[in-house]
């Protein structure tokens, strides 16, 4: 295309997005002569000014719509698919309300760990490295406790194929119980760890208890990855765990921080910001939308995802979140739990202004929407 | 080893608005300061940009159906 002819189509960025500037760029043929091109623009111009959304239009009720809609059309539960061997994640509706939701606990926490050029080549690299990270606690490693409670002592045997396939050795296994355990004498026999208690000789329980927390001390990897899958995606090998804990694997050295993907959303909050969790929320609902076949337009997500962002913290579409941000006292108590509202309302003397929707179809008033927003100024004669 | 967020797939670029841009971006809209969406001043995407409170940061994303879009947020104490 000739220079003039992309000048003057940059002359249109103001008026029209990134996204169809480009568009206009690679479709518009190079023989084009500059009234024609003109006429292009405008015509391109106009189409896009009538397909903008007006003001006054109910977006946020055509979006709720929208996603309800298509959300009857979910399964209800989980796929299991025998015999695969991929982590077990939650999709469909569960999932999708567990984001909207915005818990902080989710069901499957799971992530995606891409790794730098060198390491995510090699299969025995990311195997190794799948390794490193898995959480190990003393418990799975040990192959047999037992307890003498005359004696007030715990002995610990170590399985060996644990050992050796960790690669790590009893004296290690033992400092690192010895940490946790002040109230205890320790002594390492081969791969035997055995813990004699120092104080009076007629407390049972102090064994027992110490028993199920050396179970819990965490040995090797990094906390609350339960599970490493390595699999090929395409040309690398990439990391697939169940647990997540996206502060520490990014300080990780070989993985390729930039790319790592979690679906703890309020993970992503906290590391990476409030913009990174809207994204999230969007990726992640169009995920599901998209595992299920159907099809939600992006925009309504954008504009979930947006509201579930704007105070600065990610807030769940429930009574507890978004609901709870409402000015009005009649759209708070229509939504869920009408008396708390009510009652909470009048011991402080809270206002309503009837400024949305909801309160005035209660008061069976016009309402804030198309036609009624505008209010009419008459000339009085 | 410390990650930079702002390197992350995930995150947009952030910026902080001029006194001069901002003044304009609230006349132009006919707002003030308190009417936009938030962010907080601790937010690990800020680092870096000495943002104050009653700042306005700049979020310039990248959007499927606009290609990129400008969002912005106040900053606030939270």
């Amino acid at each position: 295309m000739k220079k003039e002819h992309e000048e003057f189509i940059d002359g249109y960025k103001s008026k029209l997005p990134p996204k169809i500037i480009t568009e206009i760029k690679e479709h518009v043929p190079t023989n084009v002569t500059k009234a024609k091109l003109t006429k292009i623009l405008e015509e391109i111009h106009g189409i896009y000014e009538n397909a903008k959304i007006h003001s006054g239009e109910g977006v946020g009720i055509v979006s709720a719509e929208s996603i309800g809609e298509p959300g009857t059309q979910m399964t209800l539960n989980t796929f299991h698919l025998a015999g695969v061997a991929e982590v077990q994640v939650t999709t469909g509706l569960p999932r999708l309300i567990e984001i909207f939701d915005s818990r902080r606990a989710i069901k499957t926490p799971m992530m995606e760990i891409h790794l730098k050029s060198p390491h995510n080549k090699n299969i025995d690299k990311i195997k190794n490295f799948a390794a490193q990270i898995k959480e190990t606690k003393v418990g799975e490693i040990v192959s047999e406790f037992s307890v003498n409670l005359l004696e007030q002592t715990l002995k610990l045997i170590l399985s060996k194929d644990s050992l050796e396939s960790l690669n790590l050795k009893t004296e290690e296994v033992a400092k690192l119980v010895k940490a946790k355990t002040k109230s205890f004498n320790l002594t390492v026999e081969g791969d035997e760890i055995t813990l004699t208690y120092k104080g009076k000789s007629d407390e049972i329980k102090e064994v027992y208890g110490i028993k199920e927390k050396i179970k819990l001390i965490k040995i090797k990897g990094i906390k609350g990855i339960h599970q490493v899958l390595p699999v090929k995606r395409g040309e690398e090998y990439v990391v697939l765990t169940a647990g997540s804990n996206l502060k520490e694997i990014l300080e990780l050295p070989e993985v390729d921080a930039e790319k790592i993907s979690t679906n703890n959303i309020n993970e992503i909050e906290a590391v990476l910001g409030i913009e990174a969790a809207r994204q999230a929320i969007m990726e992640e609902v169009s995920k599901v939308v998209e595992s299920q076949g159907l099809n939600i337009d992006a925009r309504h997500l954008m504009l979930v995802a947006d509201i579930m962002c704007v105070g600065g913290v990610v807030k769940g579409v429930t009574r507890y979140g978004v609901v709870s941000e409402k000015t009005s006292v009649m759209a708070r108590a229509s939504f869920e739990t009408p008396l708390k509202h009510i009652v909470d309302a009048s011991l402080v003397g809270e206002r309503d202004r009837l400024t949305s929707v909801v309160e005035n179809v209660m008061l069976n008033q016009p309402i804030p929407l198309g036609t009624g927003l505008p209010g009419l100024v008459t000339k009085m004669k | 080893m410390t990650f930079n967020p702002n390197k992350h797939r995930l995150v947009p670029k952030h910026s902080k608005l001029s006194d001069k841009e901002k003044a304009k971006l609230l006349e132009d809209y006919g707002i003030t300061v308190k009417e936009l969406p938030k962010i907080l001043i601790n937010d690990v995407a800020l680092e870096g940009l000495d943002a104050n409170e009653a700042d306005i940061i700049k979020v310039t994303r990248h959007s499927i159906t606009a290609g990129e879009t400008v969002y912005y947020r106040s900053v606030i104490n939270g």
